[in-house]
């Protein structure tokens, strides 16, 4: 092709419009076709997310996509939703559970709350209204254990993760991030195994039910005697993303987050869960 | 400039050529994820497909661009390579994703892609373009596989993910480097290895 032609108007035009339907029929094809892989693999992911926090599995990240989805299936792990404010299950049969996308629940007005804490920040201003929680039963049906998603911020991300609690609802058996953008080998240390071993057993409310504070959390450094039943190691080299976990932790057991659900939890056992307004 | 041979044009930039050692090209990406081996080694094959398919397609349409748009079109190009190549790492490397989030799309703006397209692909034709984009990829590769290397090794004390020297925290006696971890420490150490090549090959040495 000549110079001149080339650089003619017309065949600007042309070669812009026929790039860009090219183009964008590549980019939807691929985005498309593959639409329903990416989707399934999230949600394997956050599924194995939950068998971790609550530790079902030896090594959750080897357990096949099959076992995932037969542990959700046959009711040995139960999704509800759950209104935070009163802490009631929501039965409303025009939100699908599965489906249900806390993420854009928190973006939107209808679905959203400030969240008003003065005590514990997560760097976050707004939350859902209703979340998903997911009950972890025995094989007669019994509550073993109740799988909580927490985030807030760390230091240079939204951390995304579970903490499982124990069917007495004081003390905690697992905590996983399966989401989050800190600094890999420092901040990133929330994902070594050893590191999330010590949240086992760690109770979250310390003193009698009727004036107990929240004493559940990281601390800086080795958690003196006196704290070693409430708290866990500090990670060395990340001040910040220990702190965002610690009141992340504290936050989402408040009484701001799921504190009224656990509370409702517990009265329907008949105990007290220990927490200031159980 | 003398016609370069198929065979040079591929192996050129591994080392004589090197998009980052000699033309320093690239840097961000490699800064940012070679803290691990296998975020390195998938980040390298990203760039090097999308280098080599940019660069055969662009010259295939090179007759026909407009010189006025030829920017927006080799943008356009690489962009939706960069797209398709995120929408693949998703749906079959879930977890590698995961972990590079936005280094993926980044891709589109690594200058290494940009630079090979309006440097060589506007002017030579498909199979060449597509081996010297192939070549600079693998040039790229190179850098940021040895980077990871020295940085998981003595960062995390492992190798893909596999420990090698035993930490002092899981009981061992290697006390990680803390500073591999964090970018400036691949600063240093790409700046060692251009400090190497051009003290076996000074031609490579600018003149002040």
């Amino acid at each position: 092709m000549q110079t001149e032609q080339r650089d003619s108007i017309k065949n600007t035009f042309v070669v812009t419009l026929v790039l860009c339907i090219v183009c964008s029929l590549l980019v939807s094809a691929a985005a498309v076709s593959l639409k329903d892989r990416q989707a399934t693999n999230k949600l394997l992911d956050r599924q194995r997310n939950i068998i971790e926090a609550a530790g079902l599995a030896e090594d959750a990240k080897r357990l096949k996509p099959q076992q995932i989805q037969s542990m959700f299936s046959d009711g040995t792990i139960e999704p509800k939703l759950v209104d935070l404010q009163s802490g009631e299950y929501v039965d409303d049969p025009s939100i699908a559970i599965d489906t249900f996308d806390e993420r854009k629940a928190a973006k939107e007005e209808e679905s959203n709350r400030l969240i008003r804490s003065d005590q514990f920040r997560i760097g976050i201003d707004k939350r859902e209204k209703f979340t998903r929680v997911y009950l972890v039963k025995d094989k007669n049906g019994q509550l073993e254990q109740v799988v909580l998603p927490i985030y807030g911020k760390g230091l240079w991300s939204t951390m995304y993760g579970f903490i499982a609690l124990n069917s007495d609802l004081k003390t905690i058996n697992g905590l996983t991030y399966y989401e989050h953008g800190e600094t890999p080998g420092l901040g990133g240390e929330v994902e070594n195994p050893k590191w999330k071993k010590q949240w086992q057993g760690k109770q979250i409310w310390r003193g009698e039910p009727d004036d107990a504070t929240l004493a559940v959390g990281v601390a800086k450094g080795t958690p003196s005697s006196d704290n070693e039943a409430y708290m866990v190691d500090g990670l060395s080299g990340a001040s910040i993303t220990s702190r965002g976990v610690d009141n992340m932790v504290k936050y989402w057991l408040s009484s701001d987050a799921f504190g009224p659900y656990l509370k409702n939890l517990a009265s329907q056992k008949g105990t007290t869960n220990g927490s200031p307004n159980g | 400039m003398a016609a370069l041979t198929a065979k040079e044009v591929l192996l050129q930039p591994i080392v004589n050529n090197n998009p980052i050692t000699l033309q320093v090209l690239g840097i961000c990406s490699a800064l940012a994820v070679t803290t691990q081996l296998s975020t390195a080694v998938v980040m390298s094959v990203a760039v090097t497909l999308v280098t080599a398919f940019s660069s055969a397609s662009i010259a295939s349409i090179r007759k026909y661009i407009p010189s006025s748009i030829r920017m927006i079109v080799q943008m356009v190009v690489i962009a939706s390579l960069v797209i398709v190549v995120d929408q693949i790492l998703k749906a079959y490397f879930f977890q590698i994703s995961k972990t590079m989030s936005v280094f993926v799309g980044l891709i589109i703006t690594n200058c290494i892609v940009m630079g090979r397209a309006e440097g060589f692909a506007m002017r030579n034709n498909p199979l060449m373009s597509f081996l010297d984009g192939l070549g600079n990829g693998l040039g790229y590769s190179a850098v940021l596989i040895l980077v990871a290397f020295f940085r998981e090794l003595f960062g995390s004390g492992s190798l893909f993910g596999y420990p090698v020297l035993t930490k002092i925290t899981e009981g061992g006696w290697y006390t990680p480097n803390g500073l591999l971890l964090l970018s400036p420490s691949a600063f240093f150490l790409i700046g060692c290895l251009i400090w190497i090549v051009r003290t076996f090959k000074p031609e490579q040495i600018e003149e002040a």
